[in-house]
């Protein structure tokens, strides 16, 4: 399994530099001098002249990569052209808020997505299993934004149960009741990511349901809730955890999504923002951090994957 | 034979349809057989005669299927399995008796130890601990005579060759000291040499235990080498059944003859074996008369006008046919 | 078309659709939805673009059907005209993804070391999520409807390049195209007269999910402010303006987005459809909703 493992990590190693490769040359391609492009439209022609010497952008382009590389590995994305503090401090700032609100949300996800798959595919066919998936794919096309301004609309307009916008962090006043900010947002990210896992877990439940071993695990006269959980769904896992990278990529997109309408100071708004402000350090360290997170994520993924799969640990 | 107690299994009248979007198509009709306790029932026949959901159906697993019981009985130790509730039907299966599949490869979990799936079997039908029931377990896999069975029963299937794999699911399939084994095609998708070895193991434990078998395959030749009585179905029919030797003996039905026939001799240089002509109708097509008829040399008027009853040939040998074949002279 | 292959095609989509009124009904919405678009001069009663400041926040009503937004425009009339955006946006990332990733998958499968640095570019992307990607392709472009309509389109083709490249490897080592080659076929004629055919379906089935992701993909870069211009009236900008007024106009919100998640889940519950009748061995290939 260690030996996987690394074998896994060491694989990830080109792709990890080409990806950055792809990052660092995001600014080069905005038209205009990469130096006034970073320095935003208020630098003077000394500012832009200066961080043109400072980060070597006279230097062949691979020579920058490398510098700029460098730099990255110690920790260094960069300035803020909007903040004017470091990148990965502005981006640590949002940290708090977006990975709270991934937990909240898995937690969602597995609570709704799971059980109701379940009994989908236990009761395939009958009107339940029809209104479970049938409302599952409804529910994975709805635009996650309307979703949201919808249940404002519901929850803290009409019935004012639950505020609307804005997370004061969970070390402020309120401590954990700060939470509550999160339950709208986190079911919004959730509604169609769990829609997804329904069907996931569905379908390969029933996928598993027609192999051989079940009906040796029933002709053992094993209870049907045992035979679908210790067989059926124990084996159906495999399938789920491997879409689960994929579960993860959407979440980030639809993050940046929900974090704006509810007005989060979490990571994925400060995207949408720096986009919007042309803070394209910030914009170039975020997508490098999510990168990152997000092969890491697909590392774990695969070693799950080998975790519930004896079969696998052996190539 | 003597019949002062009720025997192992009696099959009595049993009928099966698959439901399909038309509506009800009969699978199996109107099959009986009754079955002691360290005897041998061989059924035999081509694929789709409806040996395989016989056996499933006595087992109790067509639940998840499209076949349902539309009439008979199945007498096990005296009582009918199928008025019994789910939970005592549970209670039997795995237990008292149980059953072995055609696919070894893919019918144990491949993502458990094959030390566990025995554990699972011996306790969920006998209150035990986990390291009693796995002392069971090695004693099991003993049993059926898998070498080092403590090294071995910590290997995951995928480790196992296609023959170890068939000795495990017999070795599970013993956990509860079953009265009655159904063996589906238990050697089909082994190599020959493997073939023979298992075979014998299940010949072997049944001296052992006094189990009785229902061992259902395609190749009169197995059948031949294992039971004492064979019943040959076709279309959904038994359309002959007696002791294997009589049956040998004296086939009276043309399709046990055809099937025979088309059996290579290992010491006959032929240069063509002869086939059954044509094919088994599908379900869907609808046979009038005896159901071989279409495939039969002796086939008459009658035969394509009336489904022939059962013929009693003495020493429980019957077939049934128009025009049934003479013992040889 | 003859009137021979009419009857096929009748014949093929009674058989697809048969026993599922959902998927039926799906089928027709979009129907629906194409008619709009095309007639949608004909059918609004008035002009998506004209602004009538005495009329502004007006509720559904005999004039109005879907009630009028902050500038007094009518929302039937744009909501008509955003079934072409939603055609146009749908129709024209299914063309980019399957001509650029179909493509790159095709000939990745095919030359094995092309192919080889092909699809580690397409795994680079890949390890970009999605609605990220599309974003920062946008900052690098101005809005516009085809920058849209590409950005979408290459977000997808990476997935497309990764399926079709699965598909034409278990085609390559199928008989009939060794048959081929030994008959003296060269490369494209093997590509596009031998393997090709054989995944239209799987591929319209592809292009049917890519269509239903793509109006959820717009609609998001449209609420962001980053998709279609704001003057375009597209369902996604119709509810990105409402925004604000949402407690006072929720109309603004209903029908726009009702059509939206309309159209999206027809366009699954077809593509579910076309996915149960296409060869099983694609099946698990391409994933859906």
């Amino acid at each position: 399994m260690l030996g996987y493992a690394t074998r896994r990590l060491l694989a990830l190693i080109p792709t990890l530099l080409a990806a950055s490769l792809l990052v660092f040359l995001f600014v080069h391609l905005i038209p205009g001098d990469p130096a006034a492009v970073l320095l935003g439209d208020t630098a003077t022609p000394e500012e832009v002249e200066a961080l043109t010497r400072e980060m070597g952008l006279n230097a062949p382009l691979y020579l920058q990569y490398l510098y700029w590389l460098g730099n990255v590995l110690q920790g260094d994305l960069g300035t803020s052209i909007f903040f004017g503090a470091p990148v990965l401090s502005v981006i640590a700032d949002g940290a708090e808020t977006s990975i709270l609100l991934a937990v909240m949300t898995m937690v969602w996800i597995v609570i709704l997505g799971v059980p109701i798959g379940v009994v989908s595919a236990t009761r395939h066919g009958t009107w339940v299993d029809q209104v479970a998936s049938g409302g599952a794919m409804l529910f994975a096309s709805v635009p996650t934004f309307w979703l949201g301004l919808y249940l404002i609309l519901i929850f803290s307009v009409s019935l004012g149960w639950l505020p609307s916008s804005g997370y004061p962090s969970i070390s402020d006043d309120g401590g954990l009741a700060n939470l509550r900010y999160l339950l709208l947002p986190s079911f919004t990210l959730a509604a169609p990511n769990a829609a997804l896992i329904i069907r996931l877990v569905r379908a390969s439940m029933l996928d598993v349901q027609r192999e051989d071993h079940v009906r040796t695990a029933r002709a053992k006269g094993l209870a049907p809730w045992k035979v679908a959980t210790k067989h059926v769904f124990r084996n159906a896992l495999i399938a789920v955890a491997a879409a689960f990278g994929f579960t993860f990529a959407a979440l980030v997109s639809e993050a940046v999504v929900t974090e704006t309408v509810f007005s989060l100071p979490g990571i994925g708004r400060l995207v949408v923002q720096s986009i919007l402000r042309r803070d394209y350090p910030v914009i170039q360290g975020v997508i490098l951090i999510i990168v990152v997170l997000y092969m890491v994520i697909n590392l774990l993924v695969d070693l799950a994957y080998a975790w519930l799969d004896p079969r696998v640990s052996l190539k | 034979m003597t019949q002062s107690n009720p025997p192992l299994l009696d099959v009595r009248g049993l009928s099966l349809s698959v439901a399909t979007g038309d509506g009800l198509m009969p699978v199996v009709r109107d099959m009986s057989f009754s079955l002691n306790a360290s005897e041998t029932l061989g059924i035999v026949g081509e694929s789709g005669c409806g040996k395989s959901l016989t056996s499933l159906a006595i087992m109790g697993l067509l639940e998840g299927t499209p076949v349902r019981v539309t009439a008979g009985e199945i007498l096990f130790q005296g009582r009918d399995l199928l008025t019994l509730p789910p939970r005592e039907r549970r209670r039997i299966m795995g237990n008292e008796m149980s059953m072995i599949f055609q696919e070894p490869m893919t019918s144990l979990n491949p993502v458990y130890r094959i030390g566990d799936q025995i554990v699972e079997t011996i306790r969920e039908h006998q209150p035990m601990s986990k390291s009693a029931a796995r002392t069971r377990a090695v004693e099991l896999l003993r049993m059926v005579r898998i070498p080092d069975p403590e090294g071995r029963i910590d290997s995951y299937p995928h480790q196992l060759s296609g023959g170890m794999r068939q000795r495990v699911m017999i070795a599970m399939a013993l956990a509860g000291s079953p009265r009655l084994l159904i063996a589906d095609e238990p050697t089909t998708a082994l190599d020959v040499t493997v073939q023979a070895q298992i075979l014998k193991l299940i010949a072997d434990l049944q001296s052992e235990t006094g189990m009785g078998i229902i061992l259902i395959s395609h190749d009169l030749g197995v059948i031949a080498e294992t039971c004492d009585r064979i019943a040959v179905m076709y279309r959904g029919r038994v359309v002959e059944s007696a002791e294997t030797r009589d049956l040998f003996a004296t086939m009276r039905h043309p399709y046990t003859r055809g099937l025979l026939d088309s059996i290579p001799e290992p010491d006959e240089d032929v240069d063509r074996l002869p086939t059954i002509p044509g094919r088994v109708p599908g379900l869907d097509e609808r046979v009038d008369g005896c159901a071989f008829n279409p495939r039969c040399a002796r086939a008459s008027a009658v035969c394509r006008e009336e489904d022939p009853g059962e013929t009693a040939f003495g020493g429980g040998h019957a077939a049934r046919c128009h025009h049934p074949l003479e013992p040889d002279a | 078309m003859t009137p021979n292959a009419t009857i096929q095609w009748f014949a093929t989509g009674r058989r697809i659709f048969r026993g599922r009124w959902l998927a039926t009904l799906g089928l027709a919405w979009l129907v629906l939805v194409v008619l709009a678009a095309v007639f949608a001069p004909l059918i609004v009663p008035f002009d998506p673009l004209e602004i009538d400041p005495v009329a502004r926040l007006t509720e559904p009503g005999a004039a109005h059907f879907f009630g009028t937004d902050h500038f007094g425009r009518d929302t039937f009339s744009r909501s008509i005209y955003g079934a072409r955006m939603a055609i146009v946006i749908g129709l024209g990332s299914v063309l980019v993804a399957l001509l650029v990733g179909g493509l790159t998958g095709m000939i990745s499968a095919y030359f094995t070391r092309l192919g080889a640095f092909l699809m580690r570019v397409v795994d680079v992307l890949m390890a970009f999520p999605a609605l990220l990607l599309a974003l920062v392709l946008m900052t690098l472009l101005e809005r516009s409807v085809m920058n849209t309509v590409l950005v979408i389109g290459i977000v997808y083709a990476t997935t497309t390049a990764r399926i079709l490249f699965g598909m034409t490897l278990k085609l390559k080592n199928e008989v009939f195209i060794d048959a081929a080659v030994c008959s003296g076929a060269g490369h494209a004629s093997i590509l596009f007269r031998h393997i090709l055919p054989n995944l239209i379906s799987p591929l319209l089935v592809q292009a049917s999910f890519i269509f239903a992701f793509a109006q959820l993909q717009a609609a998001a870069l449209d609420f962001l402010g980053l998709g279609l211009p704001p003057e375009v009236p597209s369902w996604g900008n119709m509810l990105s303006e409402s925004r604000i007024y949402v407690t006072r106009a929720p109309w603004l919100l209903l029908f726009p987005g009702a059509l939206i998640i309309l159209s999206v889940f027809s366009m699954n519950l077809v593509g579910d459809a076309l996915r149960d009748s296409i060869d099983p061995r694609f099946k698990n290939d391409i994933k859906g909703v």
